[in-house]
């Protein structure tokens, strides 16, 4: 491999994720030889698992990132407004062992369809997704893991060399670099093993615009990156595949986002995760760096601004209240928002030239984020 | 400043109806046509119910042809038939023709209160087209005879201007055939609740009721018995006035106060009446004629403070009864759910009363909350319902305490209240609205308590059926679910063996309803 610069250990992490689905199986099975046992012994069948209530979500100083504290929920056949949800939660249990023993994969969608094949009702997709987030809690893992993924998918291009692990495609390999609107980050690329990179760092954007742009202004070759569109809020898959390329590659992640209160969260979110999420590990890359836009950038680079709305200044100070907002970079961006009253996108840049973004705010950026 | 002469001169009873019509629900067409027809219906039906005849009456409302095309108000022609036992011919010209025409001193338990229903719907036709009334009766059913009469407004009596005999055709009854000037558009929505009304408590009652469009409306019998006919019966002292008492003496020929008192009112006994003279520190002995003003005064008084009467009795009442009444709710508003509560028989100044309270619950009641149904002696009370006691104990328990006895919001509801008395204390002559009685409003309340206890009853037995209806349907559908999703996830062969558990649980449910 003549460009190998970081050859992971191909065997071990095949290793990794194929133990894990042990695990994640053996999980299910125990669940369902749990409440097996329980009919068999004349009781009603009871799952536990952490509550995801609000009030039982709390920030975690040490992972910085929301978790879920020590209230659980029960969920018992016995009582007759659950008895439904324990059945759906049973199917959907069995339904994601099937998935994974059968190495296929399904959307959210396909799941609350399928239901429908074995006289499970669900009311509408979002009860269907419910269930799906309990059997999360309940065995710890993420959906994307028992094979079920939402419809969402965002990109990634660069020079990263991969072998797929999905039935069909074992030991077949691709560099993300080969195709020019970038791959989709999906179920067989979020499970592939990573095997070959040249590149130095991850920069995640925050739209699909830039995304091209970098891509056309070479910035994977430019500044060695490999380059991801999160198309908006970054869904789960592509989180995981941030966290993976960041432990697995040991690559520093950067951030670029607009310049306003949302773009800041998005950020936020791959750094320290989402209140969502908070039953789950394994999404957050804690050093991930938000190079911008920030607020204070937007008069150092002289940026055409659009006024802050109602709905804008709300957010801000919901934000404000958030543990993660107390101090830093996060903090200060906020203050100068509620100054300034003004937010700006990503491609005001395009104001100075097409290729100001790449050329000047990005190296500026990238050497300021070393001091961070 | 010159002196104006004021002169008095007296009027009879038929002038001063005539100049006060208002008082007695003539106030204007719409009404005028109402009230008319509501009489003497009501006539009828008093007269059929007296003769224990079971009623059918035929009314028909057509506007003469001449006026067809007139605005409103315009004429109409009005006709009532009954199948009642008819009126002396003798008397005949009187009932009809002369205001206040009846008993004098006895009470009794009937529709009209003031005895010239009938005769005020005649004087008002009169006034408004200057037509004579044609009435038909027949006591025998083998003879009609028919009178064409008006009334001499200031004599108040009836002027026969022709009188017939034609062929009966078999059966005994009244029609009454009048003209008078009536807004049968705006009296319609009354008019046709009053016969639906009306209706829910006279289930033993056939009516035929032609509308001024022509349209037909049959209120068929349902029940073959009829209410127990109300007897006359004599005043109780507490409800005795001056003024009645003034005419009693005048009448009488007692020869003594103590024979006065025993003869003419009601559970007056030779004890009673010597211990009542002996509390009223009068002469028993003293002839009635010689009482002096005072003394009257004096008397009437002591006959309302005196309180070791013997409360009136209620044998001269007449209530509906559970079965009538329950033929009524039945067949007017085919309800799911329906109970009825009588109360024992109360009085209030003398005068004996009884309420009795009907609820219908679904149905053909429709939802949108609690409807009333007003009676006062078999009359459906129409107007001005927030004034009425009974609306303001519904109000308070059906309404306001809903949830203590489980209605649900926008329930469907009815709720019928019966008030029967030897005196109705109605407001107002126009029979609309019961004034609040301590006594009556005490009764009300404990009627509607009690039928919205047994409604509470129903509704809890209904919805505990449904939860154990529903517990069944959930688990037979779901436990064997479970079931198989754990064997099939576990990985065993067979199905855990969860029948027993399923099988007592629904046998624990269903004992626990």
């Amino acid at each position: 491999m003549p460009k190998s610069k970081k050859q992971t250990k191909h065997s071990k992490s095949q290793n990794d994720i194929e133990e894990q689905k042990v695990q994640i199986r053996s999980q299910l099975k125990q669940l369902g030889e749990k409440i097996y046992s329980d009919l068999n012994s004349q009781r009603f069948p009871t799952i536990h698992f952490p509550s995801r209530s609000v009030r039982n979500i709390v920030y975690d100083k040490k992972t910085k990132q929301y978790i879920l504290g020590s209230n659980t929920v029960t969920r018992t056949a016995s009582n007759i407004k659950q008895i439904r949800s324990v059945t759906q939660l049973t199917w959907l249990a069995f339904f994601a062992n099937e998935l994974m023993s059968n190495k296929k994969s399904s959307t959210l969608r396909d799941v609350y369809y399928s239901s429908q094949a074995y006289a499970v009702d669900y009311t509408d997709q979002p009860e269907s997704d419910a269930i799906i987030t309990d059997l999360e809690s309940v065995i710890s893992t993420a959906r994307e893991r028992l094979n079920i993924y939402p419809e969402e998918r965002s990109a990634i291009f660069g020079d990263l060399d991969i072998e797929y692990t999905v039935p069909g495609y074992e030991g077949n390999r691709a560099n993300l670099s080969s195709h020019p609107d970038g791959y989709l980050i999906g179920p067989s690329l979020s499970t592939a093993d990573f095997v070959d990179t040249s590149a130095e760092m991850i920069i995640a954007i925050e739209k699909g615009g830039l995304f091209n742009r970098f891509i056309e202004e070479k910035v994977h070759s430019k500044y060695k990156a490999i380059i991801i569109d999160t198309a908006g809020q970054a869904p789960r898959t592509t989180r995981y595949m941030l966290k993976r390329l960041h432990k697995e590659l040991n690559l520093p992640v950067y951030i670029m986002t607009d310049g306003d209160v949302y773009g800041e969260h998005i950020a936020m979110v791959i750094v320290s995760g989402s209140a969502g999420a908070a039953h789950l590990r394994d999404l957050t890359v804690p050093s991930a760096k938000w190079l911008g836009i920030w607020a204070s950038d937007i008069a150092k680079y002289k940026l055409p601004t659009i006024p802050m709305t109602e709905m804008d200044f709300k957010r801000v100070s919901e934000l404000k209240r958030d543990p993660r907002y107390q101090k830093g970079v996060w903090n200060k961006e906020l203050d100068v928002f509620l100054q300034i009253k003004a937010k700006c996108e990503l491609e005001a840049f395009s104001k100075y030239g097409l290729t100001t973004i790449v050329d000047k705010y990005l190296p500026e950026k990238l050497e300021q984020a070393k001091s961070m | 400043m010159s002196k104006t002469k004021t002169t008095f001169s007296g009027i009879s009873p038929s002038e001063f109806f005539y100049r006060n019509r208002d008082l007695a629900g003539f106030s204007n067409p719409a009404k005028a046509l109402y009230t008319a027809t509501r009489e003497l219906v009501e006539n009828s039906l008093d007269a059929c119910e007296s003769s224990e005849i079971l009623p059918n009456i035929y009314v028909r409302m057509t506007p003469v042809v001449d006026q067809l095309d007139s605005p409103e108000p315009r004429t109409y022609k009005l006709k009532v038939s009954d199948n009642g036992p008819g009126i002396d011919p003798v008397k005949a010209p009187d009932a009809f023709g002369r205001v206040f025409y009846g008993s004098k001193y006895k009470l009794r338990q009937a529709r009209g209160m003031f005895g010239m229903g009938g005769t005020m719907a005649v004087l008002y036709g009169q006034i408004t087209t200057s037509k004579p009334v044609v009435i038909y009766t027949s006591t025998d059913g083998k003879k009609f005879h028919k009178f064409t009469l008006r009334i001499d407004i200031q004599k108040n009596a009836p002027v026969i201007i022709n009188k017939e005999i034609i062929e009966g055709k078999g059966s005994t009854g009244t029609t009454v055939e009048l003209l008078l000037t009536g807004d049968a558009f705006r009296a319609s929505t009354k008019v046709h609740d009053y016969f639906l009304e009306s209706a829910l408590v006279t289930p033993y009652a056939e009516i035929t009721f032609v509308d001024a469009q022509g349209k037909m409306f049959y209120y068929p019998r349902s029940t073959n018995t009829l209410p127990k006919p109300s007897q006359e019966t004599q005043p109780h002292p507490h409800g005795f006035d001056f003024e009645g008492m003034r005419r009693l003496i005048e009448d009488t020929d007692d020869k003594n106060l103590h024979k006065l008192l025993t003869n003419n009112f009601h559970r007056v006994g030779a004890t009673t009446s010597t211990n009542f003279f002996k509390f009223a520190k009068i002469d028993h002995t003293s002839s009635p004629k010689d009482l002096s003003y005072e003394n009257i005064v004096k008397m009437v008084d002591a006959m309302h403070s005196y309180e070791s009467f013997l409360p009136p009795d209620s044998h001269c009442l007449s209530p509906l009864g559970k079965d009538i009444l329950n033929a009524g709710i039945m067949s007017e508003l085919s309800p799911e759910f329906s109970t009825i509560a009588i109360r024992p028989p109360s009085a209030y100044s003398g005068f004996p009363f009884i309420v009795e309270v009907g609820l219908a619950y679904g149905g053909n009641v429709g939802s949108g909350g609690v409807k009333l149904f007003r009676y006062a002696n078999r009359i459906p009370l129409l107007y001005d319902e927030g004034s009425d006691i009974a609306w303001q104990v519904v109000k308070d328990l059906a309404i306001d305490k809903k949830r203590a006895y489980k209605i649900p919001d926008n329930a469907p509801l009815a709720l019928i209240t019966h008030v029967c008395s030897t005196k109705v204390p109605f407001k107002t002559a126009g029979k609309e609205f019961l004034a609040d009685r301590p006594e009556i409003e005490r009764e009300l309340k404990n009627a509607v308590r009690e039928v919205l206890r047994k409604l509470r009853l129903h509704l809890s037995r209904q919805s505990s059926q449904e939860a154990v209806k529903r517990r069944r349907d959930i688990y037979t559908k779901y436990l064997p679910l479970i079931a198989e999703f754990s064997k099939d996830l576990s990985g065993k062969k067979n199905l855990p063996n969860f029948q027993p558990m399923l099988k007592a649980y629904l046998e624990e449910s269903e004992a626990d309803n």
